[in-house]
């Protein structure tokens, strides 16, 4: 069974910015969230700490990670709507990626596909 | 021993008590988050053994008679004569200074944290309690520095600068840590353990007095003082050199404060304790940085903050100490005519401690390192020493 039509939204966004994004997501009727807080850099690169005079290089920084798995027509939208509810315009406003999913089962019924979703 | 007396020491031998876990949050949130089971562990261990060592034979050893010039004797073997003896005074000095036993060598660990061997560690303490605490101890309070002349009130050299140069004389057998020094874990933690190290350090200090008297006041309110004024040199210091205010700078310089004030507590009055403060709080927070032009690793600055912080308030006893508080039993410091006596006798008092305790504190550490060996493995350095030393981790994901 092969349902291609489903897709896993990942996102990476600022810590601070995840219940603006969780609100806007669940405004949009998205039902499911699942969030890991991660560490790591990008573009932004890390940041310099000083303790008793040492600077010490932070390399990763704090970020949130969520995870949303989606019907292929809702992507676009829901992409859309994290994109607005994490943009900051600064440095460090994180990525968002899209994949493929093979197929999602829910634990409790069984049920596959987009009904599980 | 009056009744007041008496309360106020036993509430002052619980309030040192106190100190010791305060150490060990001090330290546990400024290492790593691998290690700090481990450091509140070598903390709490001086706790268990300690008490047990002091009323067995440190207490005798380091105060029976009172008059011995290096060492005492075994006259209060398991506190023979003392326990069943008297109106509760002499019972209730063994119990208090038996907690400043405690935290001497607790003092120690943070220099070895994220490295030593947790048996080391074991073994240490108690022969450092007995061939350098006691002994230094002795000589401070009763011996040949004491009739010297020079005066420490509540433990500047006898215990910061005594654990500071032991805590140099450890790394330099131990050796650096594998890996890059790594900021603190937890500053809460730290904010919380230097609460609880000042909130007891005034029954370190004004209980020295051994009293409820007017030195105990006095003592109190420069213990007050001494920390407030360090905590604000070292935290200007580094908003102005590093260029932001940091809780661990504040915290450090309390304890800086803290500790410059000990020897002096009972000593000194007026404007004095702000001074010695202001002074300790900016001399440390130069001096922890001295390790890295030196190259030993002293992870949390034991001696930039204990020893230098001890040296500062003893020698400055020199200058301020105020004769109205010893009644002629002392040379009178500088500013009150005294002349350089008293300030020459604080001079040979620090290093008589430092060269016998760097000495000892190398040899023991020389003598575990071919024998049992000081050092976890290079795997279990990197993996933490919660989990090699005592098969525990602090912080668990998802329970």
């Amino acid at each position: 069974m092969r349902e291609t039509h489903m897709k896993l939204i990942t996102a990476i966004v600022k810590p601070y910015k995840l219940d603006d994004v969780k609100e806007a997501l669940k405004a949009a009727g998205v039902v499911g969230i699942t969030v890991t807080e991660v560490r790591g850099f990008g573009r932004q690169g890390g940041h310099t700490e000083t303790y008793r005079g040492a600077e010490y290089k932070i390399d990763f920084l704090p970020k949130v990670k969520l995870e949303i798995l989606a019907d292929a027509p809702d992507v676009d939208r829901i992409v859309d709507v994290i994109a607005a509810a994490a943009n900051t315009g600064k440095i460090g406003d994180g990525k968002i990626w899209i994949t493929d999913v093979e197929t999602v089962i829910r634990v409790r019924t069984g049920e596959t596909g987009a009904s599980a979703i | 021993m009056e009744s007041g007396d008496l309360a106020w020491v036993l509430v002052s031998a619980a309030l040192v008590l106190f100190m010791t876990p305060g150490l060990a949050l001090f330290y546990g949130g400024m290492d790593r988050g691998r290690n700090v089971l481990n450091m509140l562990m070598m903390n709490f261990y001086c706790l268990l053994i300690v008490p047990v060592l002091w009323v067995i034979a440190g207490f005798s050893l380091a105060q029976t008679p009172f008059d011995n010039g290096f060492i005492g004797n075994f006259d209060s073997f398991f506190l023979k004569d003392i326990t069943t003896a008297g109106d509760g005074g002499a019972l209730a000095t063994v119990a208090f200074l038996g907690m400043f036993a405690v935290i001497t060598p607790a003092l120690i660990s943070g220099a070895v944290a994220d490295r030593m061997k947790f048996s080391a560690w074991a073994l240490f303490v108690p022969i450092w309690l007995f061939l350098v605490f006691v002994p230094v101890f002795k000589w401070v309070y009763g011996g040949w520095l004491f009739d010297r002349g020079s005066i420490d009130f509540a433990g500047g050299t006898a215990i910061h600068v005594n654990a500071g140069i032991a805590a140099l004389a450890a790394v330099m057998v131990l050796g650096a840590r594998k890996s890059d020094p790594s900021p603190p874990h937890s500053l809460p933690l730290v904010m919380i353990g230097t609460g609880i190290l000042w909130f007891g350090w005034f029954g370190f200090n004004a209980g020295s007095a051994l009293a409820a008297n007017g030195q105990a006041a006095q003592a109190f309110m420069n213990t007050f003082l001494a920390a407030a004024a360090a905590g604000l040199a070292w935290l200007f210091v580094e908003w102005k050199r590093d260029g932001h205010p940091t809780t661990l700078g504040a915290a450090s310089g309390v304890v800086a404060g803290l500790v410059a004030i000990t020897p002096a507590a009972g000593y000194v009055s007026g404007p004095a304790p702000i001074v010695i403060g202001l002074v300790a709080g900016v001399v440390c927070c130069y001096a922890v940085r001295l390790k890295r032009k030196f190259g030993y690793d002293d992870a949390l600055d034991v001696v930039g903050v204990h020893f230098v912080g001890g040296l500062v308030g003893s020698l400055l006893i020199g200058f301020f100490a105020n004769p109205s508080f010893f009644d002629g039993e002392f040379d009178e410091g500088i500013f009150y005519g005294g002349g350089g006596k008293l300030l020459l006798e604080q001079v040979i008092a620090n290093v008589a401690a430092i060269v016998w305790s760097f000495v000892i504190t190398y040899l023991i550490m020389i003598v575990l390192k071919k024998t049992i060996g000081v050092r976890v493995s290079a795997e279990a350095e990197s993996n933490g020493l919660d989990l090699s030393e005592h098969g525990e981790t602090a912080y668990h994901s998802g329970s």
